[in-house]
């Protein structure tokens, strides 16, 4: 199902991100979603996140299909040229994926690679006009798809937290005359500042997700805002993590992510929950903001 | 020696819209050479431009317009002119648009594409830097380049990864891209970065068999 749907529902839509493992067992990964069944629209599946090589998306997406769970497969500029990128396109539709998200994709020397030649032949416009062509029955060089051509819901990227922010909102506008449907933002803290994201974006008329990354740890805040661009985790959000003990911490993250949700929920139409190995918290916390 | 093809003139036009006072400038280094620069290059450039209905402010020439010291002192006569003027078209490599929009805060357009670096490489004497990608956006990025300033030479604007201005490659970078930006802004040409720019077409990179002909090509490679 395309996720477009949903939002055009009226529905407060919930995604996860699903990192593939590195390495050819998925059982681990799939038990761990299969909980989220009732409570997710859709699981977000990473394309070699942080430019780690593992388990790609579409055999990832194909297999939460497979188990009737709606998958979104992303798609990076940063492995593949234009031949490659349109190719696992016309894949993706084969094999029964409705939403593409596009991305630029972090650089390889980021990752477990660095020594690895960065493509970015395309960025994530040029991907989604590639994409809206396809759809609309044409490759990139003009030639004619044969049959019916592919049809999915694409969906983009922003960062609400970039300073300055015009040229993220530049590129966002450029995105949806490229023909993006919906965002998904990175990490959001501060919840004033996003609402004037919000409140900017808000000509754009496309359903916006915000981020939400569980605080697992006060170092782990510290972390994200000295190395994590456009994530900025308030010291007192850090504060109130530090303060409880560590055999609460758990309960004080959750409830922390829970709350911010909860303060979000008014401002945009759904939220993009990036578990980053906490999926079993997920329930817990969607619980916790009443969805 | 930077080899370097003249851009085609419709393209010149569209690149300068409704720009009417253009200062031409020229390369009477490598650009000279390919016949891209130098006083040829210029005559007939000003001949196309007036039968376009522009009006040409100025044809100035300088030897190595890399350099920004020589770009720098010779402009500085012309200040008034310039300052009339809507923009300039500079006559040479990639590197020399983007010299001339470091020392003039005017709009820049390249009238030639970068095609080969060849063996020498001109003056060359700072950090502004050219792939020879042989379709040269400079006019667009208000002379900053982003096929060699931004890591992943990104066409139409920032990734999400720079954090304070920096690139997420590394910290002591600047995002080519945030510099693109507020170049933009400051000579009132933001309107480019809204366009979508296509995807490049990397077979330009390619010098033509017609240029590697030449006796130029043959002598320096």
């Amino acid at each position: 199902m395309k996720l477009i749907e949903r939002f055009k529902q009226g529905k407060f839509v919930i995604t996860c991100e699903a990192g593939p493992p590195k390495g050819i067992e998925m059982e681990q990964m799939m038990s761990e979603l299969e909980p989220l069944r009732d409570k997710i629209d859709a699981f977000n599946v990473t394309d070699l996140q942080s430019s780690v090589m593992r388990v790609g998306s579409l055999a990832t997406c194909r297999l939460l299909k497979d188990r009737d769970l709606e998958p979104i497969m992303q798609l990076t500029c940063r492995d593949r040229n234009r031949l490659g990128l349109q190719s696992d396109v016309l894949s993706a539709a084969v094999l029964g994926i409705d939403n593409l998200l596009c991305l630029t994709g972090d650089h390889p020397t980021m990752g477990d690679h660095p020594q690895a030649m960065p493509v970015f032949d395309l960025d994530s416009v040029q991907l989604l006009s590639a994409v809206k062509g396809l759809m609309g029955g044409k490759d990139m060089a003009g030639n004619d798809l044969e049959g019916r051509p592919p049809q999915f819901c694409l969906g983009a990227v922003v960062n609400p937290g970039a300073e300055p922010l015009e040229p993220q909102i530049i590129k966002m506008e450029k995105k949806i005359q490229a023909g993006a449907e919906f965002f998904q933002t990175q990490a959001v803290y501060e919840v004033d500042k996003f609402a004037r994201f919000m409140k900017k974006v808000k000509h754009l008329k496309v359903p916006v997700m915000a981020g939400i990354i569980f605080l697992k740890s006060p170092g782990m805040a510290k972390f994200m805002n000295a190395n994590v661009a456009g994530i900025h985790v308030p010291d007192e959000l850090i504060n109130e993590l530090a303060g409880v003990g560590k055999e609460k911490r758990v309960e004080k993250s959750l409830e922390i992510s829970a709350r911010l949700i909860t303060e979000l929920k008014d401002l945009c139409q759904g939220v993009h929950i990036m578990s980053l190995g906490w999926e079993r918290h997920v329930s817990t916390v969607l619980e916790m903001a009443k969805l | 020696m930077l080899f370097t093809q003249n851009k085609p003139t419709a393209e010149v036009l569209e690149s300068l819209g409704a720009e009417k006072n253009i200062f031409l400038l020229g390369c009477n280094g490598c650009a000279e050479a390919c016949e891209t620069g130098g006083e040829k290059a210029l005559s007939t450039i000003k001949a196309e431009l007036e039968k376009a209905g522009k009006n040409v402010t100025s044809t100035t020439l300088v030897d190595f317009l890399c350099n920004k010291v020589l770009v720098a002192t010779r402009l500085a006569r012309e200040t008034d002119n310039i300052k009339q003027t809507d923009s300039i078209l500079v006559l040479s490599c990639g590197v020399g648009v983007q010299a001339v929009s470091k020392v003039v805060d005017k709009v820049v357009h390249p009238a030639a594409n970068t095609v080969s670096l060849g063996g020498l490489q001109g003056l060359w004497p700072s950090d502004e830097r050219c792939q020879a990608c042989g379709d040269c956006a400079l006019d667009y990025t208000g002379g900053i380049c982003p096929i060699t300033f931004c890591a992943k030479s990104l066409l139409n604007g920032p990734c999400g990864g720079a954090q304070d201005g920096k690139c997420e490659v590394d910290s002591e970078k600047d995002c080519g891209w945030q510099l693109i930006y507020e170049r933009l802004e400051k000579v009132g040409r933001l309107e480019n970065f809204k366009k979508i720019r296509t995807p490049r077409d990397h077979s330009k990179m390619l010098p033509s068999s017609e240029l590697r002909k030449t006796s130029f090509y043959d002598i320096e490679v």
